[in-house]
C-alpha cells in the first residue's frame, strides 16, 4: 500500500457521555478526493475537527505524512498543510474579500505585497476576483463559501477539508462547486469532503466513507456505496440512484 | 472620505496642533490641548489591543501607572533621566501585560474585559498598600529644571505640548506600521473570527500578546509624560479604573479599529470633560463619571462604530 497522506486510526471522540466518533479509521492518499457522508449527527464534522486540530481525540491516532499529529492545535495543523472550511461560514466579515484570502496566504508569505498577489490568485481560482475590494460580509452565502475555499487554498495545503460547501446551493451552483473540487484536485491537493448533496459528491469522490452514529458503516467507490443496502437503509433511502448504478 | 481627503485632514490637524499654543495663549486652553493630546495617545495605544484585536481592556490604567511609577522611582532614587525611565516603564508595562495576557487571553469577550478590571484593581490595591512606592499618599517628583534630559519644564508648558504631540505621532506611526503589516491583518482576523484565524495558522495567543505588549508599552510612555507634567502621582490619578474606562472610551467614542478614531474621540471626550468641570464646578470627580456613563449609553444605542463610523468607510 502506498504511504497515505492522512491516516486516521481508531478515532474516538466523546463529549461527556456522548460518543461523537467511535473507532473511525480511514486513509486519504495524496491527491485523492474522499467523501464523508452520513445522516445529521453521524459525527462527520467531529472527524473534521479532530483532523484540523480543533478537538483532541479522546483516543486513536492521526498521522499526516507519517507523523503523528493527534492533539496538535489548528494553527499547527495549518502550518503542516491541513486547511479547512466551516460548515457555518466564518469569513472575516469586516475585512475585504481580498484581505480574507491574504490572511490565508500570509501563513507562508508574510510580506503583504506577496500575500496580496497570492490572495488574488486564489480569488481568481474560485471566481471571486471581481469582488476583491468588497467587504466579505456583503457576499452571498454561496460566495462566502467560495471565499472560504480561496482562503484555505491560499495557505497552500496538501489536504483540504471541505465542510458542506454545497449545502444550500442551486443545482447550477452545485455544478460549479463540483468543477471547483475537480480543479483543486488537479493542483495535487487531496480533499476530504463532508457533503449531504449527493449530486455534488458522487461525481467527484474517488471513495466514500459513510458514518452513522459515530461509526463507519461502509467505505468504497461511490457506485458501490450507492448500492450498499446498509447505506441505503441508514442514509440514502430508496430515492437516490447513482448515475449508472 | 477618500484616501486623499483623509491625508489632507490629517495634515491639517497636525498643523493645527503644531501652531495651537501660539494662537491660543491662555494657560487653560494650553493645558486642555495637552490633556487632549495625552488622552489621544492613550486612546491610540489602547486601540492596538481593543480596537484592532478586539480585546477590550478595562485595566489599562495598570500600564499607565506602571509607566508613571517606574520612571518616577528611577528618577527619585537613582537620578535616572525620565526619558530613559519612560523606556524602562514601557518595558516593565509590556512585561506585566504579557504576564497578565497569558492567563487572561484564555477568556473571551466580556470575560476578558472583566478580568482586566480585576487586574487593574489589584495593581491599584498593591500600590496603595506599598510604603516603598508612597502608598496612598503618592510620590512627589524633583522640581528643579535640569535641561531637556531632566524632563521638567516649569517656565512654560510648551515643551509638554510638543512632547505629548510627538508621543501621539509615535503611537500613530506604530499603529500605522502594525496595521499594514501581517500582524495587523492577523489582529483584525482574530477580532472577526478567531476560529477561522486559527484554521489558517494564526496563533491567537501569540498575536494577542504582541498587541497587548505594544499597547501597554505605549500606554506606559503616556504615564511617564503625565508624571513629569504633574510632578506628583498617586494611585488615584494614575491607576484608577475610571482612568481605564476613560482610555477605552476615547477609542470607542471615536471609532474602534480606525487610526484616527481614538484621536477624534479623545479630543471630544476631553473637551466635554473640561466643559463639565467649568459648568459643574471644580471637583469634577462625580460629573465626569456621569458624562462617561451617558456617552457609553449613547454610543451603544446610536453609533456603535463611533464618530469615524459617521464619516463612512473606516480605515
Amino acid at each position: 500500500m502506498t504511504a497515505a497522506l492522512l491516516e486516521v486510526e481508531g478515532l474516538t471522540k466523546r463529549f461527556g457521555g456522548l460518543v461523537a466518533n467511535q473507532d473511525v479509521s480511514f486513509r486519504v492518499a495524496a491527491g485523492e478526493i474522499v467523501g464523508l457522508i452520513g445522516p445529521n449527527g453521524a459525527g462527520k464534522t467531529t472527524v473534521f475537527n479532530a483532523v484540523a486540530g480543533f478537538f483532541a481525540p479522546t483516543s486513536g491516532a492521526i498521522w499526516l505524512d507519517g507523523r503523528s499529529v493527534a492533539g496538535k492545535p489548528p494553527e499547527r495543523m495549518a502550518a503542516l498543510g491541513v486547511a479547512r472550511t466551516f460548515q457555518i461560514v466564518r469569513v472575516f466579515r469586516t475585512m475585504t474579500v481580498l484581505e480574507n484570502a491574504m490572511v490565508g496566504a500570509m501563513l507562508r508569505h508574510r510580506a503583504v505585497a506577496e500575500a496580496a498577489r497570492r490572495g488574488r490568485d486564489a480569488l481568481g481560482f474560485v471566481g471571486l476576483a471581481a469582488r476583491a475590494a468588497e467587504p466579505a460580509g456583503r457576499l452571498t452565502a454561496a460566495e462566502q463559501k467560495r471565499l472560504e475555499v480561496a482562503r484555505a487554498l491560499a495557505t497552500e495545503p496538501k489536504l483540504l477539508l471541505l465542510d458542506e460547501v454545497m449545502a444550500g446551493l442551486t443545482p447550477s451552483e452545485v455544478q460549479g462547486a463540483v468543477e471547483l473540487v475537480r480543479r483543486v484536485r488537479a493542483r495535487g491537493i487531496a480533499c476530504v469532503v463532508v457533503e449531504h448533496v449527493m449530486e455534488g459528491i458522487m461525481p467527484v469522490a474517488d471513495r466514500l466513507i459513510v458514518l452513522e452514529r459515530g461509526r463507519t458503516i461502509a467505505e468504497g467507490p461511490p457506485a458501490e456505496i450507492a448500492r450498499d443496502p446498509a447505506v441505503v437503509a441508514a442514509y440514502l433511502g430508496e430515492t437516490y440512484h447513482a448515475p449508472g448504478a | 472620505m477618500s484616501r486623499r481627503a483623509r491625508w489632507v485632514a490629517a495634515a491639517l490637524a497636525l498643523v493645527f496642533a503644531l501652531v495651537f499654543p501660539f494662537v491660543f495663549t491662555r494657560p487653560t486652553w494650553q493645558n486642555t490641548a495637552i490633556l487632549m493630546l495625552m488622552t489621544a495617545e492613550l486612546g491610540v495605544a489602547w486601540n492596538l489591543l481593543g480596537g484592532m484585536a478586539g480585546q477590550v481592556s478595562l485595566g489599562h490604567a495598570a500600564f499607565f501607572g506602571t509607566g508613571a511609577y517606574v520612571s518616577s522611582l528611577l528618577s527619585i532614587h537613582l537620578g535616572i533621566s525620565p526619558w530613559l525611565g519612560m523606556l524602562a516603564g514601557g518595558a516593565a508595562a509590556a512585561l506585566l501585560s504579557v504576564l497578565i495576557g497569558f492567563p487572561c487571553f484564555r477568556l473571551k469577550g466580556h470575560y476578558f474585559a472583566m478580568a482586566t478590571i480585576a487586574v487593574g484593581e489589584i495593581v491599584q490595591a498593591v500600590v496603595n498598600g506599598s510604603e516603598s512606592v508612597g502608598a496612598a499618599v503618592g510620590l512627589y517628583l524633583p522640581l528643579e529644571e535640569k535641561g531637556f534630559w531632566g524632563f521638567v519644564f516649569n517656565r512654560s508648558k510648551l515643551p509638554y505640548h510638543y512632547i505629548a504631540l510627538g508621543l501621539l505621532m509615535a503611537a500613530l506611526f506604530v499603529s500605522w506600521l502594525v496595521n499594514r503589516s501581517h500582524v495587523g491583518y492577523y489582529l483584525r482576523a482574530i477580532k472577526d473570527e478567531p476560529d477561522a484565524a486559527r484554521s489558517v495558522g494564526v496563533s491567537l495567543r501569540r498575536y494577542k500578546l504582541y498587541a497587548i505588549a505594544l499597547s501597554s508599552f505605549l500606554t506606559a510612555m503616556g504615564g511617564t509624560l503625565y508624571a513629569q507634567k504633574e510632578l506628583f502621582i498617586d494611585p488615584g490619578s494614575t491607576l484608577s479604573t475610571s482612568l481605564s474606562i476613560k482610555i477605552a472610551l476615547a477609542a470607542i467614542l471615536g471609532g474602534v479599529g480606525t487610526l484616527a478614531g481614538p484621536v477624534v474621540g479623545a479630543v471630544l471626550l476631553t473637551g466635554i470633560e473640561e466643559a463639565s468641570r467649568i459648568v459643574f464646578g471644580g471637583t469634577g470627580q462625580g460629573t465626569d463619571l456621569v458624562v462617561y456613563g451617558l456617552l457609553i449609553v449613547l454610543i451603544a444605542v446610536y453609533q456603535p462604530s463611533g464618530i469615524m463610523g459617521l464619516l463612512g468607510r473606516p480605515s
